[in-house]
């Protein structure tokens, strides 16, 4: 069993959510309470990764964090070295892979929110920033764990973005389900069926876990 | 805060919006709002009224037009102005309770002077909680700790009024508030809503198409038809005067005619109707508890009303008053002739009767009105 390897994705996966949370949450306040009329082009930006091959994806954000391009550039000229083959990269690349993981869920409950509450606030005087903060994060608790959770779980297995913009340096890019590939090519296929029954352990259990707690504690029966 | 303390407003409004279905708003209406008096926005479903509301609240823009209440310029759609509803300071309650529904009951009445712009102006005095003492008013002190799932409907709609009511609002905006409530509730609840207007010196606007409830609870009225405001003016003067036959149609086939209950006996009201000099008394079936002194609206149906030469015409009747004829106007198969009988009265009648009683503009004429067909609305 690849124990750093393991390692790696669960930390990648916390810091990809930890970032979409901070994020995501604008970005789906922006998409539900905008009156922009192309807004659409940005949802459907934000879903692309649903349906582009991650290969495809992948190889984008090689080039756009490459030497080449201005953003490779000043990142290297700050710290000194490149993005691509860095856990860096591979965050850049996972929080772009998994956007439409946390958003969807995150505006989708954001516009389920009875929009006179929003009114009832704004008219008691409370500003549009307090009125989200105060009535609309609340009571979307259930879309923001939904979306946490998927996030999460979407990152934990990703597999292709990673290959592209990571490569396989164990301990630094090797993620679980490279090192589940590696396995195979090698045939050993022992470690690569301990390592996958592990992943879908922890996907399903992680799943279960939170759909019950929704079931619950969120959804409480009218008495 | 004394009522008499607080300062007349004046709200002007000329608004114009085009709706995507065709429909057209185009409203102009200048009228005070004096401390804890009601303005009824009447009119049918579709004529605009809850737009009109939304746009006083700042929560939707006119295409054209300007918004101002007393030297507060709210909107002016050609100035580029608008003010949002943060900083309006009025007080909005919906058909439905759109309480909170993570908050308890005590934080929601708490809301708008905890977290809102409002903070320090109240409806209550210094030195008290002013959710105390609304919520006291309110009757809902001991659902405190309630969260908005476990109230009933009517529990709901007080507390949402107390909310929009803790922060002193200049302004009441209701959007028919109490449509939503059984008959019981929604009478205990339209008292204590006058009773508390009174007490803070809000005044406050009513949208409604219920006649009765704008009799009740309106001092003065506004008519909408068709996104037009069609007429103006206290609410008794409205009511018996229509502007026109669509405003006469929409307010209801009835004469309303303001009136002081006189005496009680036996299931029998005696009513003083008329100004003053030329009191009518009319004899009503008593159908509410009504103490004497109470000020009352009566309502006659002009199907209700018979004609006779003679006083003996209709002995069931309990009351005979002499009449002159007005005016003597077609309405499809039968006429209207319109009274004057110390107030104004219609009667329908048809053609035969009205050749073989030979009316003309002019005449004397008896008209019969049975005690049970009088309808009385108290003011609250």
């Amino acid at each position: 069993m690849d124990w750093s390897a393991l390692w790696l994705s669960v930390r990648l996966a916390a810091t990809t959510t930890v970032v979409l949370l901070a994020i995501g949450i604008p970005i789906a306040y922006w998409i539900v309470f905008s009156s922009w009329r192309g807004k659409f082009l940005v949802e459907a930006i934000v879903a692309l990764p649903l349906v582009l091959p991650p290969t495809v994806l992948g190889f984008y954000v090689l080039i756009a964090i490459g030497p080449m391009s201005p953003l490779g550039r000043f990142y290297a000229r700050l710290a000194g070295h490149g993005l691509p083959f860095t856990f860096e990269g591979l965050v850049i690349a996972s929080v772009l892979y998994s956007m439409p993981f946390a958003v969807q869920p995150f505006s989708a409950e954001f516009a389920s929110v009875d929009r006179r509450l929003l009114e009832a606030s704004w008219s008691l005087g409370v500003s549009r920033f307090d009125t989200f903060r105060r009535v609309v994060l609340p009571l979307s608790i259930r879309g923001l764990v939904t979306g946490v959770v998927l996030s999460f779980a979407h990152t934990l297995g990703e597999f292709g973005v990673v290959l592209m913009v990571g490569g396989n340096l164990p301990g630094v890019t090797r993620t679980v389900s490279i090192s589940i590939y590696d396995a195979v090519q090698s045939l050993d296929y022992a470690s690569a069926s301990r390592t996958s029954l592990l992943l879908l352990i922890v996907s399903f259990v992680i799943l279960a876990t939170t759909y019950s707690l929704q079931r619950s504690v969120w959804i409480r029966p009218r008495h | 805060m004394d009522p008499s303390s607080a300062l007349t407003s004046v709200l002007r409004v000329d608004v114009a919006r085009r709706f995507a279905g065709g429909f057209r708003l185009s409203a102009v209406m200048d009228v005070e709002l004096r401390p804890g008096s009601m303005l009824v926005l009447f009119g049918p479903s579709g004529a605009g009224k809850t737009t009109i509301l939304r746009q006083l609240a700042g929560l939707e823009r006119p295409d054209a037009g300007t918004i101002r209440l007393d030297d507060e310029v709210w909107c002016d759609v050609t100035a580029s102005v608008w003010r949002p509803p943060q900083a309006r300071h009025i007080g909005l309650v919906f058909q439905e309770p759109t309480l909170f529904p993570h908050l308890t009951v005590r934080d929601n009445i708490g809301y708008g002077v905890r977290h809102g712009s409002d903070r320090g102006r109240t409806g209550v005095g210094p030195g008290s909680d002013p959710v105390e003492e609304i919520a006291t008013m309110l009757g809902v002190k001991d659902l405190a700790n309630r969260h908005p799932r476990e109230l009933s409907g009517g529990e709901a709609q007080r507390v949402a009024l107390a909310r929009a009511l803790v922060p002193g609002p200049r302004l009441l905006l209701l959007d028919e508030p109490f449509g939503a409530l059984d008959m019981p509730t929604r009478a205990r609840l339209r008292r204590d809503v006058r009773g508390l207007l009174h007490r803070t010196g809000t005044p406050a606007i009513l949208v409604t198409h219920d006649r009765t409830e704008a009799l009740e609870m309106g001092d003065a009225v506004v008519v909408m038809i068709g996104g037009r405001v069609r007429q103006t003016g206290p609410i008794s003067d409205v009511f018996s005067h229509p502007a026109d036959v669509d405003v006469a149609a929409s307010l209801g086939v009835e004469a309303v005619v303001p009136a002081r209950v006189l005496t009680s006996s036996g299931g029998l009201l005696e009513v003083a109707v008329g100004s003053a000099g030329r009191d009518v008394v009319l004899q009503v079936a008593e159908r509410d508890a009504l103490a004497p002194g109470a000020d009352v609206y009566a309502c006659i149906r002009a199907e209700d009303v018979t004609l006779g030469m003679q006083l003996s015409t209709h002995a069931s009747a309990r009351n005979h008053l002499e009449a002159r004829v007005v005016s003597i106007n077609a309405e499809g198969p039968v006429d209207r002739v319109s009274l004057d009988c110390g107030f104004p009265l219609d009667a329908l009648i048809t053609r035969r009767s009205r050749e073989e009683l030979n009316l003309t503009p002019g005449s004397q004429v008896t008209a019969a009105i049975k005690a049970t067909n009088v309808h009385l609305v108290p003011r609250i």
